[in-house]
């Protein structure tokens, strides 16, 4: 197995936490992970993304230039990020703030609500875990059982209290994702 | 009474501190430093802490203090006595550690150093000579050199328009929380290096009582560099840098 | 089994200044390597190992504060990134000088100037000829990894203790802000002041009545006085190069066309490696692990089975001369470097070298 990710969208999103949680919950099950972030005065405010590889095996370039999933959440990101999807890979987007939709024909395009949904939950920091859940109903590359050790290792402990709510906005997530573009 | 008989054991009323090496001082004749090194070695001495002191040399004319005063030392590069200071009594907070400066290490390229040392409230020992002029590189100006003194880069004076004002760097220093003992002295009469002494080993003492930061200004001359004789730059000094660079200390917590 | 930790590679010199039983670090913020002190604040060595965490009021300063700690032989640190290591310039040549063994991270960004805090390893010749004044030589180790970082320090201080010489760990802001799994070693003690004392007879600790005192310096203005100091330094650093190579290889065994590269760029040719082989190229890397000294005979050694050796940077070519010195116009060698902070990609490196080959 090996997935190589890309999650981009605004900082505040929580973009570089849920690939942390990701990649925690590899480590969980034995994989070998890299996390690469865009760094620095961006991070502010402005567009934010990381990259996140999973694999059995080691890993040699934590440096991509083709994704096999792309998670948007912004538009600069789809503008950024959609054409460097592999084919047949897949995209995941939030349509919130989005003006342009994905147009590829030769991946996998669904749509989660996240955003919504965190409203409805009446937590947006939810948000995340929201898109998190719904990639690993594409995709589950992590089991549940690992997501939730990874939470509690990339948690404070004072934050533990929180991860049942983390828990069901990842059932939310897989709930609710739409089908956009099926191959 | 021949010289035989006055040179006996129990005639003896002075002795050079075992604390100075045998080593011949390079400094000029009527030099400040020979006098301040010699303050430093006997209160050393006196305290009995030759084997606990940690001297930091700076670069200008007393680069080679380490030469002089038999304990162990770090020769620093110019004007960062004071950082290396501040880590080597962190690392070794049962040690005195000093640094010993001239006016230009200290209070041109190395003020921040010195400030940031004093500021944090390192324990430790500052002992800054303040001469009014660069020694070692041949009379240049220094950050303390008056107005209207003649040095190598002042030929027609210090202007103040052109080169800014002496430096109080010691009144400075005082105002800062991180100082507990801020004192200004000489050493050109014996009275003089008296209350220097005194000055240095109340330093010397506070190191070791987590107080902060102790500063010892010695203001004091360079006869080569002003152009004077010993007895004639002794005299400069009193008629022109001490009304600008008053005696006394300034703080004492 | 050892703790597995997911940090970042600035988190994992914290750590691993740490668990080395290191006694002092000093340093001042700057991108991308702020975390390296950030880590050690959150962790309050202080309390547990006893190790010294200061913020100093500028590189100039921390790297004068390593330099007064190394001088009582304790096991010092700093770490800084490209504009700051310049600052450090100075005091690196002091501690060289005045063969002082520290450990120096240098987590490069792009430059020149204040440039852009995205990654670079334009200070490759900063770090390996000399970024400060004389002849002087550091042991520079290139991590490639989260858990190189943490290794590197350790294995860097007792190198620089075994040579009594500044060690810098020459890393970039892709290792230093990835994360990746680290798995911490046992926490080694601090040494004593009795064993420093006997280790390191030099030290500066206080002079005892029955040695001479020690100090430390970097002056001899005494011509030959100053040369013999040189004539010792070289013939040190001669024996560095002798015994403290270190490299690894990928896919090497049958290579026709050999990658060279180092830190984050080693682990990005391993898969343009990968996608040369996959289109039939026979292509293999040599990784420098150690910088100075550098792997020349090893790259010698390969040449009898290569047509080319293409070497790969993050920089406008500053490692290349040294692979150009080694190779010594036996085959062609090519370039492929980005700046300013651009990564090449697996891809990119692929390309370029399809391109260099058939050129």
């Amino acid at each position: 197995m090996k997935e190589e990710l890309i999650i981009a969208g605004f900082g505040g999103q929580g973009v570089l936490s849920m690939g942390k949680i990701l990649a925690y919950s590899g480590i969980m099950q034995g994989q070998e992970v890299t996390w690469m972030p865009s760094y620095g005065p961006e991070m502010r405010g402005g567009t934010a993304n990381v990259t996140v590889i999973l694999s059995d095996n080691k890993i040699s370039s934590p440096i991509l230039s083709k994704y096999d999933t792309a998670i948007i959440l912004n538009q600069q990101s789809m503008d950024k990020f959609e054409n460097l999807v592999k084919p047949g890979g897949l995209l995941i987007y939030d349509p919130n703030g989005i003006t342009r939709h994905p147009e590829r024909k030769d991946i996998n395009i669904c749509s989660i609500e996240a955003a919504e949904e965190s409203a409805r939950m009446g937590n947006l920091k939810a948000f995340n875990m929201i898109v998190l859940g719904a990639f690993l109903q594409k995709k589950p590359v992590v089991s549940m059982e690992s997501v939730v050790k990874g939470l509690k290792k990339s948690l404070p402990e004072r934050h533990h209290h929180l991860i049942p709510m983390n828990e069901e906005a990842i059932k939310v997530g897989m709930d609710k994702l739409v089908d956009i573009n099926v191959l | 009474m021949d010289i035989k008989d006055i040179i006996k054991p129990e005639n003896k009323v002075y002795a050079k501190t075992p604390v100075l090496t045998d080593n011949i001082l390079h400094y000029c004749p009527g030099c400040t430093h020979g006098t301040v090194h010699k303050i430093i070695a006997e209160v050393i001495e006196e305290m009995g802490i030759q084997d606990k002191t940690i001297g930091i040399s700076p670069v200008g004319c007393s680069v080679f203090a380490y030469n002089y005063i038999d304990i162990d030392w770090e020769q620093a590069a110019h004007g960062r006595a004071p950082a290396l200071a501040t880590a080597t009594k962190r690392l070794n907070p049962s040690k005195y550690v000093f640094t010993y400066q001239g006016d230009g290490d200290l209070a041109s390229i190395g003020t921040a150093e010195v400030m940031h040392a004093c500021n944090r409230g390192e324990n430790i020992v500052i002992i800054f000579i303040n001469n009014a002029i660069y020694g070692m590189t041949g009379g240049q100006m220094a950050p303390t050199t008056l107005l209207g003194q003649v040095t190598a880069t002042t030929p027609y004076g210090r202007d103040a328009k052109l080169n800014g004002f002496p430096m109080k760097i010691t009144e400075l220093l005082a105002q800062l929380e991180g100082t507990c003992y801020v004192t200004r002295q000489s050493a050109q009469n014996p009275a003089a290096v008296r209350k220097t002494k005194k000055a240095i080993r109340k330093a010397f003492e506070n190191s070791m009582m987590g107080k902060g930061t102790s500063f010892v200004e010695v203001v004091g001359t360079c006869n080569s560099g002003w152009k004077l004789s010993p007895v004639k730059a002794n005299k400069w000094m009193e008629e022109n840098m001490f009304p600008f660079y008053p005696l006394g200390d300034m703080k004492d917590r | 089994m050892a703790e597995k930790i997911l940090m970042k590679g600035n988190e994992a010199i914290a750590y691993g200044a740490i668990r080395c039983g290191a006694d002092g670090y000093f340093g001042y913020p700057i991108t991308p390597q702020s975390e390296v002190m950030e880590t050690l604040m959150e962790e309050k060595p202080w309390e547990t190992t006893g190790m010294v965490v200061l913020q100093a009021e500028s590189e100039t300063s921390s790297i004068n504060m390593v330099y007064g700690g190394a001088c009582t032989g304790k096991k010092v640190m700093t770490s800084s990134s490209s504009l700051g290591i310049s600052l450090m310039a100075e005091g690196l040549s002091y501690l060289a000088g005045a063969e002082l063994p520290c450990v120096i991270v240098n987590v490069m960004r792009g430059g020149p100037g204040l440039g852009t805090i995205q990654p670079s390893q334009a200070d490759y010749f900063q770090a390996v000829k000399g970024g400060g004044h004389g002849d002087y030589k550091m042991i520079v180790l290139a991590p490639a990894s989260a858990q190189d970082m943490y290794d590197f320090v350790g294995l860097g201080f007792d190198l620089a203790f075994k040579y009594r010489t500044p060690a810098m760990i020459l890393s970039d802001g892709v290792i230093g802000q990835m994360m990746e799994k680290v798995e911490l070693g046992e926490q080694k003690p601090r040494r004593t002041d009795a064993e420093i004392a006997e280790q390191c007879p030099w030290a500066v600790v206080g002079k005892p009545a029955d040695r001479k005192r020690n100090v430390i310096t970097s002056l001899a203005l005494e011509s030959p006085v100053q040369e013999a100091h040189n004539i010792k330094l070289q013939a040190k650093y001669k024996e560095i190069e002798e015994k403290e190579v270190l490299y690894s290889t990928y896919r090497t065994e049958d290579a026709e066309h050999l990658f060279v590269a180092y830190g984050s760029i080693a682990r990005i040719c391993e898969t343009a490696v990968d996608i040369a082989r996959e289109n039939g190229y026979k292509v293999g890397l040599l990784r420098p692990i150690t910088l100075y000294p550098y792997p020349t005979k090893q790259i010698q050694e390969l040449l009898p089975q290569l047509k080319s050796v293409m070497a790969v940077e993050m920089s406008a070519g500053q490692m290349v001369e040294d692979v150009r010195l080694a190779v010594e116009g036996k085959v062609p060698v090519n370039f492929h470097g980005r700046m300013g902070g651009m990564i090449p990609s697996p891809d990119e490196i692929y390309e370029a070298f399809v391109k260099s080959i058939n050129k």
